[in-house]
C-alpha cells in the first residue's frame, strides 16, 4: 500500500522525457498560468478598443449601439491586465522599479510606460470626453450616492453648450486616433516580449508581434459580440442584426487575416525545418495536440471561419434566430480558440528543453498561485468590473447624450459606410 | 593675439566651476552606489573590476565526470537543494551504429543526474555498444552580447567590466525574463531569495585573488580559470588558448561566449 501511494506520489512529479538541463526540471514551467492570462487579456483589450474605434475614426455607423460596450469592455479588461504580471514576479513589492529605472534594452521594462500611456492618455481621457456631457446630466437627476459619484466624475465642467460637445467630440476623435497606434503597440510590444527571445525557437520569430496584434482583434471582436449578445438577453432587449451582421463581418475577415498569418508562420517553420524542427513536430503531434491541433486550429479558428464565412455569403437566407446562434457559437469558439492560442505559445514554449533533446509534461494543480483557481478569479474579475461599470454607465434608465460619437459633418461619409 | 577678460568669459567659468562643485557630489554617489552594487555581488571593498578580465575554459578532454566542481559549487554558493545548478556536467554516450545501417553513429544519449554531482552510475548501454563517450561541464557562457542581461527589465543583472555577468538580488524582482531568455539553461529562480541567480565565477573569492571553487577542486584540471590582465608565470588560461582550437556552445544564437571549451563534439549543445 505504502509503495503503491508512494507511486503516486511520484506519478505526481513531473516527468521528462529525453535531456534537459538541470535548471529546467522544476515542477512548473517558469511561466505559467498568469503569463498565458497576460497577454490574452491585453489581446482583449486592444481588440475591444479597436472594434470602438471603428465607430468613432472609421465612421462605422452600424456599430454605435456597441460603441460604448466596447470601450468599457477595453477599460475594465485593462484595468485587471497588469495583475497577473504582478501576481507570478518574485518580488512584486519592486515592481515600481521596472517605471523608476527601467532598462531601456529590455522589451518588459517598455510595458509600465505603454501601459500607463494607453489607461491614461488614450482610453480613461476618451470615455471622459465620450461620457462628460451625460455625467453632467446624470448629476442633476439622479439623486444619492449615485449623483454625487457622476458629479465626481464630471470634474467641475458643467458645461453642457453645443459648442462644449464639439470639442468633447473633436478631442475624441484626435484620442481615438491615437489611441489605434498605441493599442497595437500594447499588444504588439506583448507579442515582441516573446518574439524577442532567440534562445527559445518556438517563440524567437519576426512574425510574433504580428501574429499577437491579429490573435488580438480577433479575440476583442469576438468579445465586444459576446458582451453585447450576453447584455441584451439579460436586459432582454432585441439584439440590433444590422449591428451584429456588421460586427461579425469586421470579425470574419480579422480572423481570415489572422489564420493566414498564423498559416504563413507555419508554412515558414516547416519549410526552412531549421534547428529544434523535430522537437517542434514532437510539440504538435503529441504535447500540444489538443490545445493546437483541436483547440486553436480546429475549434478555434476553422469551425468560426466556416460558420462566419458561410454567413457572408448567404447571410439573407438565414433566419434571424439561427444567424444570432451561428454568431454567438463563433464569438465563444473564436474567444477559447486565442486562449488556447495563448496557451499554446507561453507554455508550449516551456515543455520542450532549450537542449532540443528533451520534452516536459505539465499538469495545472487547481489552488495555489498558478492554478485554475486563480486563472478563473483572474478571467472573471474584469467581468465583474465590467458589470459595474455597465450598472453605472450603461444604465437603461440613463438618458444619453453623446451616445452617438460623429461630429454632424461628418454625416454623409456615415451614410457611405453604412452596410 | 591676447586672451582678453571678458565679462561673458569669467560667468562662463564661474558657471563651469559653480556645476563642477555641484556635480562633484552627485558623482561620488554614483560611484559609491556601483561600488556597492559590486560589493553586494561579493566583492571587497575598493575591488576595481576595470583591472581585471576573468576568463574561464574547458578542457573536455581532462574531465572524468567526477561532478566535485559542481557539489563544490552548491555548498560554497548556497544554492538550493533541487533542481538548481550554477555549474554541472553532462555526459554523452554515442552509441556504435546498428550493424548494417548506413549511418556513421549510433544514438546520441545525454544525462546528467543531480547535475552529476554524485557521480555517473553505469552508462545506459552495454560499454561495447559504445563509440564515444564524453564530458561536458557547463557553466555560465559568460556571453559577449548576452541576452540575459539584455532583457532585464530593471538592470538588475548586468556586465561587470571584468567578465563577470552578476545580479544584484536587492534589486531584481523577479520575473523570470532573463531564465527564458538565456539560451545553455543557466540560469533559476531561487526558490528561497525569489531571484534570478547564476555563476558568478564564485564573485567573493576571484575578487580575493582566489579561483572559482569548481576550479579549485577539479582534480584533473578541466576547468582553468585566470586573468586576461594580469597573466601568471606559465599561466594555464594562455596555454590553453595556445594549444587548443576552441569552441563556443550555440555560437549561432550570435551570444560570443567567453568561455571556450576544447575538444567537445557536434551533439554538445
Amino acid at each position: 500500500m505504502t509503495n503503491l501511494m508512494t507511486n503516486f506520489v511520484v506519478e505526481v512529479m513531473p516527468r521528462f522525457e529525453g535531456y534537459v538541463y538541470p535548471n529546467e526540471a522544476t515542477q512548473h514551467p517558469l511561466w505559467s498560468i498568469l503569463i498565458v492570462l497576460y497577454p490574452y487579456i491585453t489581446g482583449l483589450v486592444a481588440g475591444a478598443f479597436i472594434m470602438a474605434s471603428l465607430v468613432r475614426v472609421f465612421n462605422v455607423r452600424a456599430l454605435e449601439p456597441v460603441y460604448r460596450l466596447s470601450m468599457l469592455t477595453a477599460f475594465a479588461f485593462l484595468l485587471c491586465a497588469p495583475l497577473p504580471l504582478l501576481f507570478h514576479l518574485g518580488h512584486p513589492e519592486r515592481c515600481y522599479e521596472v517605471m523608476m529605472t527601467p532598462h531601456l534594452t529590455s522589451p518588459m521594462a517598455i510595458f509600465g510606460f505603454i501601459y500607463a500611456w494607453y489607461l491614461m492618455a488614450v482610453l480613461l481621457l476618451e470615455l471622459w470626453f465620450d461620457y462628460r456631457r451625460d455625467f453632467v446630466t446624470w448629476s442633476e437627476i439622479t439623486p444619492g450616492f449615485r449623483g454625487i459619484l457622476y458629479r465626481l466624475f464630471t470634474v467641475g465642467v458643467n458645461d453642457t453648450s453645443d459648442a462644449s460637445a464639439e470639442l468633447d467630440h473633436k478631442i475624441g476623435h484626435i484620442l481615438s486616433i491615437v489611441g489605434i497606434p498605441s493599442a497595437f503597440l500594447l499588444h504588439g510590444y506583448v507579442g515582441f516580449i516573446f518574439g524577442s527571445v532567440k534562445a527559445n525557437p518556438w517563440w524567437g520569430n519576426v512574425l510574433m508581434p504580428i501574429i499577437f496584434i491579429m490573435s488580438a482583434m480577433v479575440s476583442g471582436i469576438a468579445l465586444c459580440v459576446f458582451n453585447y449578445m450576453v447584455l441584451s438577453w439579460i436586459r432582454r432587449k432585441t439584439v440590433d442584426m444590422k449591428c451584429l451582421d456588421v460586427m461579425s463581418m469586421y470579425l470574419f475577415y480579422a480572423l481570415v487575416m489572422d489564420a493566414a498569418i498564423e498559416g504563413l508562420d507555419w508554412i515558414h517553420r516547416i519549410y526552412s525545418a531549421e534547428e529544434g524542427f523535430q522537437v517542434m513536430l514532437h510539440m504538435i503531434r503529441e504535447k500540444l495536440f489538443y490545445t493546437l491541433n483541436l483547440g486553436q486550429v480546429t475549434f478555434g479558428t476553422l469551425v468560426p471561419l466556416l460558420l462566419l464565412g458561410t454567413l457572408q455569403v448567404i447571410r439573407h437566407r438565414v433566419p434571424e434566430l439561427a444567424r444570432r446562434r451561428m454568431y454567438f457559437s463563433s464569438a465563444v469558439l473564436i474567444l477559447l480558440g486565442v486562449l488556447a492560442m495563448r496557451w499554446n505559445v507561453v507554455i508550449g514554449g516551456q515543455l520542450f528543453s532549450k537542449t532540443l533533446r528533451g520534452v516536459m509534461s505539465y499538469k495545472m494543480e487547481f489552488a495555489g498561485l498558478e492554478g485554475w483557481l486563480m486563472g478563473a478569479v483572474l478571467m472573471i474579475l474584469p467581468f465583474v468590473i465590467l458589470t459595474i461599470m455597465v450598472k453605472l454607465f450603461l444604465s437603461e434608465k440613463l438618458p444619453t447624450e453623446g451616445h452617438v460619437p460623429h461630429r454632424e459633418s461628418d454625416r454623409p461619409a456615415l451614410q457611405a459606410a453604412e452596410i | 593675439m591676447s586672451k582678453q577678460l571678458s565679462r561673458r568669459s569669467i560667468l562662463g567659468k564661474i558657471g563651469a566651476a559653480l556645476a563642477g562643485v555641484l556635480a562633484a557630489p552627485a558623482a561620488r554617489a554614483a560611484k559609491t552606489a556601483v561600488q556597492k552594487v559590486f560589493v553586494t555581488a561579493g566583492a571587497p571593498k575598493g575591488y576595481d573590476p576595470t583591472q581585471h578580465k576573468w576568463r574561464m575554459a574547458i578542457d573536455t578532454n581532462k574531465c572524468i565526470g567526477c561532478g566535485l566542481c559542481a557539489q563544490a559549487c552548491k555548498t560554497e554558493n548556497h544554492v538550493p537543494a533541487g533542481p538548481y545548478y550554477r555549474t554541472w556536467v553532462e555526459r554523452y554516450v554515442i552509441t556504435k551504429p546498428k550493424p548494417g545501417a548506413a549511418e556513421a553513429r549510433g544514438e546520441v544519449m545525454v544525462d546528467s543526474p543531480e547535475g552529476g554531482m554524485h557521480g555517473f552510475g553505469d552508462p545506459p548501454v552495454p560499454k561495447e555498444d559504445i563509440q564515444q563517450s564524453f564530458f561536458v561541464p557547463k557553466l555560465c557562457n559568460l556571453c559577449e552580447r548576452s541576452p540575459c542581461t539584455q532583457v532585464c527589465p530593471v538592470g538588475a543583472t548586468f556586465d561587470s567590466p571584468d567578465g563577470a555577468v552578476l545580479i544584484d538580488p536587492n534589486y531584481c524582482i523577479g520575473c523570470g525574463f532573463c531564465v527564458q531568455a538565456c539560451p545553455y539553461g543557466c540560469r533559476f529562480l531561487s526558490p528561497v531569495t525569489k531571484t534570478a541567480e547564476k555563476c558568478t565565477l564564485c564573485y567573493h573569492r576571484i575578487t580575493r585573488g582566489l579561483k572559482p571553487a569548481c576550479v579549485e577542486v577539479c582534480p584533473t584540471q578541466a576547468r582553468i580559470f585566470g586573468d586576461l590582465l594580469h597573466p601568471v608565470p606559465n599561466d594555464p588560461l594562455q596555454q590553453f588558448y595556445d594549444n587548443n582550437r576552441v569552441q563556443a556552445l550555440k555560437p549561432h544564437l550570435g551570444t560570443e561566449p567567453r568561455v571556450y571549451y576544447a575538444g567537445i563534439d557536434k551533439e554538445v549543445r
